[in-house]
């Protein structure tokens, strides 16, 4: 239900993040998580809520990855 | 690795019996539409648009007390633009302020700070809707109010949670086969909780993310499980989501918040399916207790009978005659997502 | 200096308002005659069109108000295949307004006037109370330059172009508005060019469109309605930039419904989409431009997705506001 887009923090100064959307740069409450620059996060109306292990490109690859024992269980 | 042309030819060849799946997430919906999953799929496989989206659900009640405010004097709404066109029993914003109301759309809660920090002769009232995903931006804002002594910026709240609309629908409606879980309110409350869920209903429940990709793997991850008989928790978006979810933002729903039992636009009372402002922090609160009041559905509308996924919109008498987008009586078309939204906009073939 | 109701009153400030900034810029024989309207040479069929211009904020990155109210009639003079030729502008001014700020969207004009070979040949100024806006209604008359360019003519095996990428006007307004900074700038440009060249390559254009409120989702539909036909699109074709798709994805918008002030569609034969494509590349305002889809039997408009699915392609209902679900 709810729109959340990842973000690169680019810097922090106290709870007010620069946070980079494909070159779209957004303040950003990070209150809610913990992080440091270089790291992304998601962003929904203005505030960190969580802190990613990684890009969504590398993930949905680990997703297909991770079904690969589906195809067995079935097949 | 499977490929995505493995998983969509399952998807595609699936010929068994039908199999009902619901998502409850307004944005899976929008997905789902905006990459063509229906067109990609077996029709033995269907999708369901359950309660997900806060603007839709949220009670006529509720918009009428947001016109109310903003065309008092010296008063000014603040809200997200997806409020603007939703109706009250009178009217929409976007109606009041033809009409002279004032109101300001925002992109995020915490941008009324400032807003109300310019201007103090002006009561501020946030309409603060949403999931778990968006009440601790509330309870962010409400810590920022309080630093900052801010008196004149106010909450008028519908906050809904998501599990207990889950276990309404289980409860209501056993025809559902399958969940796929939401993306971003987990990631506040973690996916812990559906694993109860899929365990009392024997129904899979699947996390999923949102591109594409993500929700065709978690389609396919429910036929797997439906195929081979099981009924489990799985989460296929590890990137954001974890069992517990996000602490610090729970916490600071704690602080701010309460159960109550509230009204769902379309469908009725659903007990402990809310939160309001605890009495301690009434002060913040712009009038939102609505208890005196119980939701009217309009004569003729089918809206939850759509949501629970009984019937599909043409169905209900009112689809695309006396309800349309531009003048929607039922919350499934208040928004252009919503599944009468987008069945209307689908109407007149499947192209 | 800032305009008071007094400019409007029609004595010595409305004459130096109208000496100091509007006959400065606009300066052209018919125009400054100052009669009660402006005497013109037209041969043969014209086009003639008007158009009302409102803008919030009124300066934004990559153009102002004078600009778009230009652009905005030289573009529909151009999308019915005519080559434009003069404008009038009437100025509807608040008091309050700042003279340099006037005077500024008065240069603008001149520039994207002279640009797109138009002159801007009568006009008119009114003040009012107000508290500083500038709005401005601008009406031109083109000269016919291909007979039976029209939003009914398109037919299937048609190709349909787009000159380039979508949103960029409706971002670099919003992003002010909601506090992002980014470097997207209005894409706000005369399209009379790209229609010359088009026209000049012999192409047999059926119809042109530009892309402004309701974007091109929005256009693509009358094209279905008026020609009785089926759009197919293909999504992977619409080019974007990435800092427009970011800033779509923050604020949950759809660029297919973003407004656009400086693109067009052209339908064109499809034995002819290459050669079209080929011109509008070779304009500067159409480096970006791509064939985006055809023309079929049938009605709507429908997109074929990035994972090969199928989508319908709606008009926009209502406005297109940031959400959150």
């Amino acid at each position: 239900m709810c729109v959340a887009v990842p973000g690169k923090v680019m810097e922090i100064n106290g709870d007010t993040a620069k946070v980079d959307v494909m070159d779209n740069i957004c303040d950003v409450n990070v209150k809610l998580v913990n992080v440091k620059p270089g790291d992304y996060v998601l962003m929904h109306a203005g505030c960190a809520i969580d802190v990613l292990a990684q890009d969504t490109a590398r993930e949905i690859l680990d997703v297909f990855a991770e079904l690969e024992e589906e195809v067995h269980d079935n097949a | 690795m499977i490929t995505l042309e493995r998983i969509v030819r399952e998807l595609r060849d699936y010929d068994g019996e039908e199999i009902k799946i619901m998502e409850v997430c307004g944005t899976h919906t929008s997905s789902i539409f905006k990459n063509g999953i229906r067109s990609l799929i077996s029709p033995k496989i269907r999708l369901i648009s359950g309660p997900g989206c806060p603007v839709c659900v949220t009670p006529s009640v509720y918009v009428d007390k947001l016109v109310d405010i903003a065309g008092q004097e010296r008063h000014c709404v603040l809200t997200f633009g997806d409020m603007m066109k939703v109706k009250g029993s009178r009217m929409s914003l976007t109606e009041a302020v033809a009409a002279g109301a004032r109101v300001r759309v925002l992109y995020s809660p915490l941008d009324a700070v400032k807003i109300a920090l310019e201007d103090k002769n002006t009561q501020y009232v946030f309409a603060a809707v949403g999931f778990e995903t968006t009440t601790p931006v509330y309870g962010v804002l409400l810590d920022e109010i309080t630093k900052r002594e801010i008196h004149n910026l106010k909450l008028l709240t519908s906050l809904k949670i998501m599990v207990p609309a889950l276990s309404y629908v289980c409860e209501n409606e056993k025809n559902i086969d399958a969940f796929l879980a939401p993306g971003h309110v987990s990631v506040i409350i973690g996916c812990d909780v559906y694993k109860e869920l899929a365990q009392k209903y024997k129904k899979p429940f699947v996390v999923a993310g949102f591109e594409g990709e993500h929700i065709l793997a978690a389609l396919y991850e429910i036929l797997c499980q439906i195929k081979s008989g099981r009924h489990e928790m799985r989460n296929l978006y590890p990137n954001a989501v974890t069992e517990k979810g996000n602490l610090a933002a729970q916490s600071v729903i704690q602080k701010y918040f309460e159960l109550k039992d509230d009204s769902w636009r379309g469908i009725g009372t659903i007990e402990k399916s809310a939160l309001k402002l605890k009495p301690e922090y009434s002060k913040f609160d712009a009038g939102s207790s609505f208890d005196e009041f119980e939701e009217k559905i309009p004569a003729g509308c089918r809206c939850r009978d759509v949501i629970l996924g009984r019937i599909n919109p043409p169905e209900c008498p009112l689809f695309s005659g006396a309800c349309t987008p531009l003048n929607a009586v039922g919350p499934c078309m208040v928004s252009t997502e919503g599944v009468c939204g987008i069945w209307y906009k689908n109407r007149g073939g499947k192209g | 200096m800032y305009i008071d109701l007094s400019h409007g009153s029609g004595g010595k400030q409305t004459s130096s308002l109208i000496h100091d900034i509007f006959l400065k810029h606009f300066d052209n024989e018919t125009l400054n005659k100052l009669e009660d309207a402006a005497v013109l040479d037209i041969g043969g069929r014209i086009a003639y069109t008007t158009d009302s211009f409102v803008v919030t904020p009124m300066f934004f990155r990559g153009g102002n108000i004078g600009k778009l109210a230009v652009c905005g009639t030289v573009n529909d003079l151009s999308m019915m295949g005519a080559k434009p030729k003069y404008l009038t502008a009437g100025f509807i001014i608040e008091a309050g307004t700042d003279m340099n700020q006037l005077d500024q969207i008065a240069q603008t004009m001149k520039e994207a006037a002279l640009e797109a070979g138009v002159k801007i040949v009568a006009g008119d100024t009114k003040v009012i109370e107000g508290s500083g806006n500038v709005y401005i209604n601008t009406s031109g008359i083109g000269e016919i330059l291909k007979e039976g360019v029209s939003i009914q003519n398109c037919r299937p095996k048609d190709a349909i172009l787009l000159s380039g990428n979508l949103g960029e006007h409706h971002a670099a307004i919003m992003s002010g508005r909601m506090g992002i900074e980014n470097t997207i700038s209005s894409d706000c440009a005369p399209l009379s060019s790209i229609v010359a060249d088009l026209l000049k390559n012999g192409i047999d254009v059926h119809c042109m469109r530009d892309a402004t409120r309701g974007g091109l989702a929005t256009v693509l539909n009358e094209v279905s309605e008026s020609s009785h036909c089926r759009v197919e699109i293909d999504e992977t074709s619409i080019p974007i930039s990435r800092e427009v798709k970011g800033f779509c994805d923050i604020l949950g918008l759809d660029p297919l419904y973003m407004a656009n002030e400086g693109k067009m569609i052209a339908v064109v034969p499809g034995e002819q989409a290459e050669a079209a494509l080929a011109a509008m590349q070779q304009n500067k305002y159409g480096e970006n431009a791509r064939i985006i889809g055809d023309i079929t039997e049938g009605a709507g408009v429908y997109m074929t997705t990035a994972l090969h699915g199928r989508r319908i392609i709606d008009i926009l209902y209502g406005e297109g506001l940031p959400r959150i679900c």
